[in-house]
């Protein structure tokens, strides 16, 4: 009996592992379907010309660094960077000095109107970008802000904001109500006490804030497409697709893969620095679209 | 000096709110006030004169070809995208939590990464991928033998939608499965245990303990995801395709860009723009209800 029960014992083993080889190689598909397409596009920014457009599943002969200078030089992705690293600061700078302090006294501060503008900024997560952006384009042309990466900047500011105020707010409300009170009367007012007492104790709220923010701002297309004209000011999604419909007629493959590179390069390091701050990040806020 | 305090805070509070009020107002509520306004004016161009013409724009747009045939594209998206994004997440969710691979963090950490991709970055990637002669997709089916299946899968109307919504699934399907698996690590692992010495399989506990558990967040990631194909759809279809083949991959939001900064129909496009919105808030509301507990 005891000789059946372990053999029993060693057949749910045997089957346990089977299915964990199953579940691995089914994994294993799915993270080659994720990774191959990366992995092509950097064998493809080191082949020649003729390279890319014979064989895609081959390596590259030889290492053609020149694509990559050409994507800085001919390519101008270098311009297109600065641009858009600009316009990230920009964005998360108006968009802190908005957020911050609407979140501390929508979350902390009892006043008349205080649920109806909390209400009101709710509805602002219902408006995406596409569906207001002829007005937004004429109004802006009326007021001639277009073709400025400052209020470029201020309307990705604003565009993040109701997400932002509703995830501060909820931080806001947990931080405990006697670190003001000693903050003020120990006679700071209340910007010292916003600045010196909330400020540093909403920080984890702030950085999951900035980080979800980096990515939105740094990756941006439309926006930036209409509300910018100048091939001076642009950011580096624009000046992508640019390239792309250039290299339809030029074709020079090559230094647009190595330009799609050069735009991963910083993703994929803030994403690794970041990760845990990421996913941690999706956890308190709920959820974001 | 109570009153003096008073004022204090109330200069304080104003102080705090004026800042976001003011550009909440300027890029976002006036912006939206004017599509319901002018929705219903002709106006065809900066220049022009708004005329207004009443409900007519949104006659016409049920007699417009192709914004009926855009209007069936993005349907066909937001159908197919968000189920099989979902369902893909969940199964790879509850996966990599219940079976405790020592790798697991590594599967999250790689299946997650192409959501933070920029969108251009994203169809640009794919568009190569696709290409008829230098993509990998028809090389590789020549390399297994399956030559004849190749094809210009962006080029053909019959394959067209599902190649983008193919590029769709693959950019989305890691973040919400990463909300999933942080949903299933606060189920508690009593709840598998015992229906475990029940003698519950793994699929009976996915179906009965998992997807329960986590209904709540499943219900706003349809949103979510529903929501995300309207927005990303504008960036993955103005890259890849421009609408082509002959329109067959147009969806309305581009269809409404292009009627409002390639023909100037500032009147139509925000007409369209008002539709757009009018139905994403109801099928939010839609699914909502039906996705109520009660009903399940």
């Amino acid at each position: 009996m005891s000789a059946n029960q372990a053999s029993i014992k060693a057949k749910k083993k045997t089957s346990a592992s089977l299915g964990k080889l199953a579940l691995r190689v089914f994994l294993l598909v799915q993270t080659f379907i994720v990774v191959y397409p990366l992995i092509w596009n950097v064998f493809a920014s080191l082949k020649t010309n003729q390279e890319v457009m014979e064989s895609p599943w081959a390596l590259p002969t030889s290492f053609n660094w020149d694509n990559y200078v050409r994507a800085f030089t001919t390519a101008k992705i270098g311009d297109y960077m600065i641009n858009s690293v600009l316009v990230v600061v920009m964005s998360m700078g108006v968009l802190l000095l908005a957020a911050v302090p609407t979140a501390y006294v929508l979350g902390r501060m009892k006043f008349r109107g205080r649920s109806f503008l909390t209400n009101f900024y709710m509805a602002g997560l219902f408006i995406g970008g596409v569906y207001i952006i002829v007005p937004l384009f004429i109004m802006m042309n009326d007021l001639s802000m277009l073709d400025n990466r400052f209020w470029l900047s201020a309307v990705y500011a604003t565009g993040s904001l109701p997400f932002s105020v509703f995830l501060l707010t909820g931080f806001m409300k947990s931080i405990p109500h006697d670190y003001e009170e000693a903050a003020m009367i120990d006679g700071s007012g209340y910007f010292g006490t916003l600045f010196k007492v909330i400020v540093p104790m909403a920080r984890p709220g702030i950085i999951t804030l900035i980080v979800f923010s980096f990515f939105d701002f740094w990756n941006e297309y439309v926006l930036a497409m209409t509300l910018i004209t100048d091939d001076a000011k642009k950011t580096i999604p624009i000046g992508l697709a640019n390239l792309m419909q250039i290299q339809t007629f030029a074709t020079d493959w090559g230094s647009l893969f190595a330009g799609l590179v050069i735009v991963l390069v910083p993703t994929i390091l803030v994403y690794a620095l970041l990760q845990k701050k990421l996913t941690q990040g999706m956890m308190l806020g709920g959820v974001k679209g | 000096m109570k009153m003096t305090m008073k004022t204090r805070r109330g200069f304080f509070i104003a102080a705090c709110l004026i800042p976001g009020l003011i550009l909440f107002f300027l890029f976002k509520v006036y912006p939206t006030i004017q599509i319901f306004h002018k929705s219903l004016y002709l106006w065809t161009g900066v220049g022009d004169k708004p005329k207004f013409i009443g409900l007519q724009n949104f006659v016409d747009m049920f007699h417009d070809d192709t914004f009926l045939l855009a209007l069936r594209n993005t349907g066909f998206l937001m159908l197919v995208v968000p189920v099989l994004t979902l369902l893909i997440a969940l199964i790879n969710a509850s996966l990599l939590t219940q079976t405790k691979l020592k790798e697991k963090g590594f599967y999250r950490t790689v299946f997650f990464f192409p959501s933070i991709l920029s969108f251009v970055v994203v169809a640009i990637l794919w568009s190569f991928i696709y290409h008829p002669t230098m993509g990998f997709v028809n090389a590789g089916l020549e390399m297994i033998g399956l030559g004849d299946w190749a094809m210009s899968w962006l080029g053909d109307q019959r394959t067209v939608l599902w190649a983008l919504a193919v590029t769709l699934i693959w950019q989305a399907a890691g973040y919400y499965m990463v909300m999933y698996m942080a949903g299933i690590d606060s189920i508690s692992p009593d709840l598998y245990e015992a229906s475990g010495l029940d003698g519950a399989t793994r699929v009976q506990q996915f179906f009965h303990i998992t997807i329960p558990m986590l209904w709540e967040i499943i219900r706003v990631t349809i949103i979510f995801s529903i929501n995300g194909v309207m927005t990303i759809s504008f960036v993955i279809v103005s890259i890849m395709t421009a609408g082509g083949p002959d329109r067959h991959s147009e969806v309305v939001m581009t269809y409404l860009y292009s009627q409002a900064f390639t023909n100037s129909n500032f009147g139509y496009a925000m007409a369209i723009g008002v539709f757009i919105f009018i139905v994403s808030v109801s099928l939010a509301l839609i699914s909502n209800k039906l996705t109520e507990r009660g009903s399940n």
